[in-house]
């Protein structure tokens, strides 16, 4: 059971950071983005294609099966997702917030958006599964009954070392401050000198950068495919509504109950319905705790 | 008297075909304390959303300091010494009053600990707040965040949407006993009211809006003496209305 359980962390923590990402935009712009599937699967494709213009394959530290190569992939990535998404900020969704769009608005152009991005990506890259590099995963063991390949320990602690690095953003810094600022009443943000423009840029930066990270550690240890991140978003999405809409802390914890759930579904021969099994799970919680586990009533 | 703010035939509203304010003037000069009377829906509140460029002018202008502010960003009002304590939704709930305080001097980093310091001196209550979520205080502590975090951007000119709204009346009278003190530090002051004799006893001038529509200017103590403010306030309205 133990083996169920910690192979469920592993996957929570890659749709806990591209649900992190959903949860600000929702906070800060107010609206469901649809389109960080594809901002995940940009990422993924961003960290390819640097790893292969590098040529080195993804490298390898220790008994990790990817080193700096992959690592320093993932940066340029981070950088190049970034600038997509700003650009298409600055052509879509700016415009529209500029001209009062309805909510509904920009959830239809986020749906857009990721349709059109699934098509880029797939007439770039091809629609067909791609590897970074193949690599046969040999697993150790952690603890009786716990067998654990070393990247996937690897997974985990990026992504807390991310969450923490986020929450010491958000509370020990000066934008990370306007962020929160911003979330809870935007025209009071505006009252006290906080420019938002530049708040939402952060905002999509920062969601930008741990859905790209997502994407890469996906790709590494799955594989890449053009639709895998609208794959993710059902999950990512629950996590965030589970964990408290708008609490990014919350949408961690979200994460980790869809995770493990999905795969002790996996554990009792349910391997078929664990989606079913983990928002069933999900449902019966939000009837207790409409609000979500972290949320905080209206 | 040097105006610090000038508010000219402003026309202004939500919605460009129903303009709110007709055509509004005010003038501030640099110390007073002004205050714009007038009943529900005279448009007080769209005047400072106005100048603060929350609220769209469609014609006529503000200036400030000499500058032509009509159409500027909000965020840049701020920095420029234009502070404004909205009458609802004041403070951060989510943050500490710590947290909120620094907000209102975010773009001076380096003044913060003075600035904290002189408002603490004003609000001292606020220090045994500090770690505190702002949500969770009572109105009168909040209306002291509200304003502290105002002046802790060391502004030219506060503005206030009913600072004395939801308080008790001697909880009220220790507000605006507090702006006094504000003014008296150097800091102009326009306040929007519906608790007319308690905000025209601490002001200089006072404007009185209805429908829109400035009606009636003049000193404090002449407002406080007119019958037309009198009848204002008993809800006879309709004879200022086509006055």
């Amino acid at each position: 059971m133990i083996q169920f359980v910690a192979d469920g962390i592993v996957f929570a923590a890659i749709i806990s950071l591209g649900a992190i990402g959903l949860s600000m935009i929702y906070n800060i712009l107010r609206f469901a983005n649809f389109a960080q599937g594809e901002i995940v699967a940009a990422g993924a494709y961003f960290s390819l294609a640097v790893v292969a213009l590098m040529g080195a394959g993804v490298g390898a530290i220790g008994p990790l099966a990817f080193g700096w190569p992959l690592l320093v992939s993932i940066g340029f990535a981070i950088v190049a997702t970034c600038g997509v998404v700003l650009v298409v900020d600055w052509l879509l969704f700016r415009q529209l917030r500029d001209k009062n769009a309805s909510r509904i608005t920009l959830i239809m152009a986020a749906f857009g958006v990721s349709l059109m991005g699934r098509n880029i990506i797939t007439l770039l890259a091809g629609g067909d599964p791609i590897n970074y590099a193949f690599f046969i995963p040999r697993s150790v063991e952690i603890l009786p009954g716990l067998r654990l390949v070393p990247d996937d320990l690897a997974i985990i602690a990026i992504t807390v070392v991310a969450v923490l690095a986020l929450h010491l953003f958000l509370t020990r810094t000066t934008m990370g401050r306007w962020m929160r600022a911003t979330a809870e009443n935007p025209t009071l943000a505006q009252i006290n000198g906080i420019d938002t423009r530049v708040v939402i840029r952060w905002t999509w930066i920062v969601g930008t950068g741990l859905a790209t990270i997502a994407g890469a550690l996906q790709g590494h240890i799955v594989e890449l495919r053009p639709e895998m991140g609208f794959s993710l978003l059902l999950p990512m999405f629950a996590a965030l509504i589970l964990g408290g809409v708008g609490n990014v802390y919350g949408t961690v914890l979200g994460a980790v109950f869809i995770g493990v759930v999905q795969s002790l579904a996996v554990a009792i021969g349910l391997s078929a319905y664990r989606e079913a099994v983990a928002f069933l799970l999900m449902l019966a919680v939000l009837l207790v705790r409409p609000q979500g586990l972290l949320g905080a009533r209206d | 008297m040097t105006a610090i703010l000038e508010v000219r035939d402003v026309v202004a509203g939500y919605a460009p075909t129903l303009p709110i304010l007709q055509g509004v003037t005010v003038e501030v000069a640099a110390g007073e304390i002004v205050t714009v009377l007038g009943p529900n829906g005279a448009g007080k509140s769209t005047l400072i959303k106005a100048i603060v460029g929350l609220v769209p002018i469609s014609a006529g202008s503000a200036v400030f300091s000499g500058r032509d502010i009509t159409g500027a960003r909000t965020h840049e009002l701020v920095r420029e010494g234009l502070a404004y304590v909205p009458q609802t939704e004041n403070v951060f709930a989510r943050l500490s009053v710590e947290e909120n305080l620094a907000l209102g001097a975010d773009f001076e980093r380096d003044a913060i600990a003075e600035r904290r310091a002189k408002v603490l001196e004003l609000f001292p209550d606020l220090a045994r707040l500090g770690q505190l979520a702002a949500g969770k205080l009572s109105g009168g502590q909040r209306q002291m965040v509200a304003v502290g975090r105002a002046l802790m951007s060391s502004p030219k000119l506060l503005m206030l949407d009913e600072p004395s709204a939801g308080l008790s009346p001697k909880l009220a009278q220790v507000v605006f006993g507090q702006l006094r003190r504000i003014r008296d530090a150097g800091v102009t002051i326009l306040i929007v009211e519906q608790n007319a004799k308690a905000a025209l006893g601490i002001s200089d001038r006072g404007y009185v809006l209805a429908e829109g529509r400035e009606r009636i200017h003049g000193s404090a103590a002449e407002l406080l003496d007119s019958p037309e403010i009198g009848e204002l306030y008993l809800g006879a309205k309709s004879r200022l209305a086509r006055a």
